[in-house]
């Protein structure tokens, strides 16, 4: 009874969920090492002081956890589009809106205590992503655009828009383009007071998984939206609102991308700066598909991208190679993963 | 009844058979599928495979077909050992298979969906001229028509069984399976494609046939063989046997080919249907103007050949397709247009007529199948979550009860056998209590068992005050079980009879668009 996998065959399911995803990290690995060893590097060295970067030096493991945790929400939010049979390449706008918005709630509102303002800032930031993917959702149900097209179009918008603003109304008084800094009362508090950067949004994304697995898996809420993805015919068949299903989707998706905006500026930058992490959002997508839409899935995918942008520095550091060979190691492991996903999706069609 | 010559007199028994399987079992997580099978195929000749719903009718031929492996066994071709683990193999080797759910694409032309994957394909263009020159000559020879440009999704279910068969015979099949292929066929299409079936073995063709249709099998059989739960229970010929006796020999009991019933007691009216206008997915008018009514206690049996508006009239009224004008109305409630929620909670049930688009979620284990439209309300769900005691319990309950061969409520839908697939539609939508049943091809692909069971549900609904809406292209089943009997032709009603009165010629000729005079 606890087992709830979706695919016609048990044993392929597992195959999937495990195999898939080791197997393309592994590959990914081994492809990456060979072009290391053609630009004369060691690959074993390198990996080395990768995973020392990443777990073992003083403060690494909790860098690694704090960039997890933005991918962990923008993971989930990806991953609810997919189980949906929604792609949502929105994460990255969906993000930043969520950022700007709870930002300007943090610095904005002023002379509330911490219990009412943190978390109006938090849910200002999921509000605003629900909106922007909600968007997308309205035109999929209502006119039958494709949310790839529009998510894509509002991403463009989303950046145009923050650029704007934080070059412009929401400037601070600094030399550099950027918001003012969150009050006190907003900020998601350290969880250690050390010198690190991880902070409670990480709890918040822990607690927001569990949440994930009971909405997908126990809530009848889930099983609609499940339903819709495996087959609308049958969806509508069974009564339930194709169309509604659609926007409620892009509208959790768009809250989940939201809050990890939200968590971003009010736990680790404290404020917005007009360079904001790039390309979280669209990690995130090959986070998912990593994560085979599973919240254990997402989560370890997230810890590993977490540890290979936060081991990044010290790699270089250590074995002296470019950092953008992570960038090439990523590159690969989304290769492997989506090309059967890819491939699996046409097929049901 | 006489028999055609379908298959010839030159068939030696004593020649190499063209196919022999030799001990075939293959096992599935927690089933026994086959089980020491041996089969064995002359020139020439169809041999009919009957079963009960999981019998393994559809594993044998998909081993064949090189799409499961044998854990044990061999397969003989000319009686030569021949492993085939793959579908383009079994093609090689000029086995074709019509499969029981098709494998066409819906969008591509008929040429494209024959010359799919195919050598000559592989080029930089594809060569359309050529191969709808030789699909209309094979259409020609074998009195397969069909239009080589025309799209799968416009075709009827008897058009895209032809294109079917025409694959693979452009493939050059020596053996040809067919896997319940008329089960979707109106009465007219089935006569025609026996006409076919005996052309093809006139030349040489040999045939494994399955069907759950006894006057079928007795009318083109050389010989048949019966399984039983994964095993050959007997061997028999058309000479030998009847009906009733194929029926035994499948389910192991004696059959009612007959169905019981007394005489409706009509209530008020339930369903009430005016002047209704629907268009079809090509947007041309399907139907036009239909009027009726379904009372409580009473079944009202649409006859009609496929394509004459059936499809798209149900769906309208169970708010899958948008109604372009009249009205529906379910006890007091006016349906509005394109609302499934507002029929199902007028309390409809429907059994739709394809079980893969609308009746199922293959992916989904039975026990969320069996609660598809119900498993956000009590007692499926208890506050915000799922009961999944409660929903397995309902599912256990239900594959007990319509006697489901599966190995537990976990199994997947799309793992089930065709027939125990419909079963569990069937199951779910007799599962609640309604005011009204709307029944497209109830006993589509289920064994004679089960249509008997089904048949018998369908009429303790219509004695409990339901309202009855049968489809059905089985002028048998429509005849047998309606109190009143409405003809579709086109997209209209063109005639209207009581049951007991009615006469099978008649409505064969209004089905045709004949108005008898
Ligand atoms: N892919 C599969 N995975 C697991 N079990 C399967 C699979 N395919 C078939 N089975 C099981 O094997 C048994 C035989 O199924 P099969 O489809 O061969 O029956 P069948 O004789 O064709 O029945 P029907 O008349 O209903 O089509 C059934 O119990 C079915 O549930
Ligand atoms: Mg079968």
């Amino acid at each position: 009874m606890t087992n709830t996998t979706k695919s016609p065959s048990p044993i392929l399911k597992v195959w999937d969920a495990i195999w898939t995803p080791l197997l393309s990290v592994l590959v990914a690995l081994i492809i990456a090492g060979i072009i290391l060893i053609i630009t004369g590097a060691n690959p074993l060295t390198v990996y080395v002081s990768l995973v020392k970067g990443a777990f073992i030096q003083p403060g690494a493991f909790a860098e690694t956890l704090t960039i997890a945790t933005p991918y962990i929400l923008l993971g989930l939010g990806v991953s609810l589009g997919f189980t949906a049979g929604l792609f949502n390449i929105g994460a990255e706008g969906q993000f930043y809106v969520g950022a700007v918005v709870s930002t300007y709630i943090g610095y904005a509102v002023t002379g509330l205590p911490a219990i009412i303002h943190l978390p109006l800032a938090l849910i200002g930031g999921a509000l605003a992503g629900a909106l922007w993917a909600g968007i997308a959702g309205y035109f999929k149900a209502t006119r039958g655009a494709h949310e790839v097209i529009t998510t894509i179009m509002l991403n463009y918008i989303a950046f145009a828009l923050t650029d704007y603003l934080i070059n412009g109304p929401l400037r601070g008084k600094g030399s550099a383009p950027r918001t003012p800094e969150v009050l006190d009362s907003a900020l998601l508090p350290k969880l250690f007071s050390s010198s690190d950067n991880l902070h409670w949004g990480f709890i918040l994304a822990l607690v927001i998984l569990v949440g994930y697995w009971f909405l997908t898996q126990r809530m009848p809420l889930g099983l609609q939206i499940r339903t819709v993805g495996a087959n609308p015919d049958a969806a509508r068949y069974a009564g339930i609102s194709v169309n509604r299903m659609t926007v409620v989707s892009m509208l959790i998706s768009g809250a989940l991308c939201g809050l990890a905006g939200a968590s971003e500026v009010l736990g680790r930058y404290h404020y917005m700066p007009a360079a904001f992490t790039a390309g979280y959002g669209f990690d995130a997508i090959a986070i998912s598909l990593l994560g085979q839409g599973n919240p254990i899935g997402v989560l370890i995918a997230s810890v590993l991208f977490g540890a290979m942008n936060a081991g990044s520095g010290f790699m270089q550091l250590e074995a002296n190679v470019t950092p953008a060979i992570i960038s090439v190691l990523q590159a690969f492991i989304i290769v492997f993963v989506a090309a059967p996903a890819i491939i699996r999706s046409f097929f049901k069609k | 009844m006489n028999k055609p010559s379908t298959s010839p007199a030159t068939v030696d028994p004593k020649a190499v058979p063209v196919l022999e399987m030799r001990g075939i079992t293959k096992r599935f997580p927690g089933v026994l599928a086959n089980d020491n099978i041996n089969l064995d195929l002359q020139r020439g000749e169809i041999h009919c495979l009957l079963g009960e719903n999981g019998a393994g009718k559809s594993t044998l031929m998909n081993i064949l077909y090189g799409l499961y492996l044998p854990n044990e066994g061999e397969i003989l071709l000319n009686g030569k050992p021949t492993k085939i683990t793959s579908p383009k193999i079994a093609i090689a080797h000029g086995i074709g298979m019509v499969h029981q759910h098709f494998m066409l694409v819906p969008t591509l032309t008929v040429t494209e969906n024959v010359t799919l994957g195919l050598e000559e394909n592989k080029g930089l263009f594809i060569d359309v001229k050529k191969p709808a020159e030789r699909i209309r000559e094979l259409s020609k020879q074998y009195g397969l028509e069909v239009d080589p440009d025309a799209y799968i999704k416009d075709l009827s279910v008897g058009m895209q069984q032809r294109v079917e068969i025409i694959k693979t015979l452009y493939r050059n099949a020596q053996i040809l399976v067919l896997d319940e292929p008329t089960a979707v066929l109106t009465p007219q299409e089935v006569d025609d494609l026996f006409h076919t079936l005996s052309q093809l073995t006139a030349q040489g063709k040999s045939i494994i046939f399955i069907t759950h249709k006894l006057r079928e099998v007795l009318k083109v059989a050389r010989r048949i063989t019966v399984l039983r739960q994964g095993r050959v229970v007997g061997s028999t010929t058309p000479q030998e046997a009847d009906s009733a006796k194929l029926a035994s020999m499948m389910v192991g009991r004696s059959v009612l080919l007959k169905v019981d019933k007394d005489a409706a007691k009509p209530q008020a009216p339930v369903l009430s249907v005016s002047n209704l206008r629907v268009l079809s997915e090509r947007r041309t008018v399907a139907v036009n103007g239909v009027s009726f009514e379904v009372r409580a206690g009473e079944i009202v049996g649409i006859a009609g050949v496929e394509g004459n508006g059936q499809t798209e009239l149900v769906e309208a009224i169970t708010g899958l397709r948008h109604i372009e004008q009249g009205t529906v109305q379910i006890g007091s409630v006016a349906i509005p247009s394109d609302n499934p929620d507002a029929v199902i909670e007028a309390g409809t049930a429907h059994i739709p007529e394809d079980r893969h688009k609308y009746g199922l979620v293959l992916s989904y284990p039975i026990r969320y199948n069996m609660v598809l439209s119900i498993f956000d309300k009590p007692p499926f769900t208890q506050g915000l979550s799922l009961n999944e005691p409660v929903i397995t319990q309902n599912a256990k309950d239900l594959i007990k009860k319509f006697d489901v061969r599966t190995p537990s409520e976990e199994t997947f839908a799309g793992s089930l056998s065709g027939g125990n697939q419909q079963k569990v539609v069937v199951a779910r939508e007799f599962s609640r209590p309604i005011k009204l049943l709307i029944a497209s091809q109830p006993t589509r692909g289920v064994d004679v068992g089960s249509v008997e069971f089904i048949h018998k549900q369908i009429v303790s609904q219509r004695d409990a005050g339901v309202a009855v809406l049968l489809i059905s292209a089985e002028l048998d089943e429509i005849m047998s079980l309606s109190d009143r009997i409405l003809v579709m032709y086109k997209g209209k009603v063109v005639g209207q009879s009581e049951a007991a009165t009615a006469k099978r010629e008649d409505i064969g000729l209004l089905m045709m668009g004949t108005q008898k005079n």
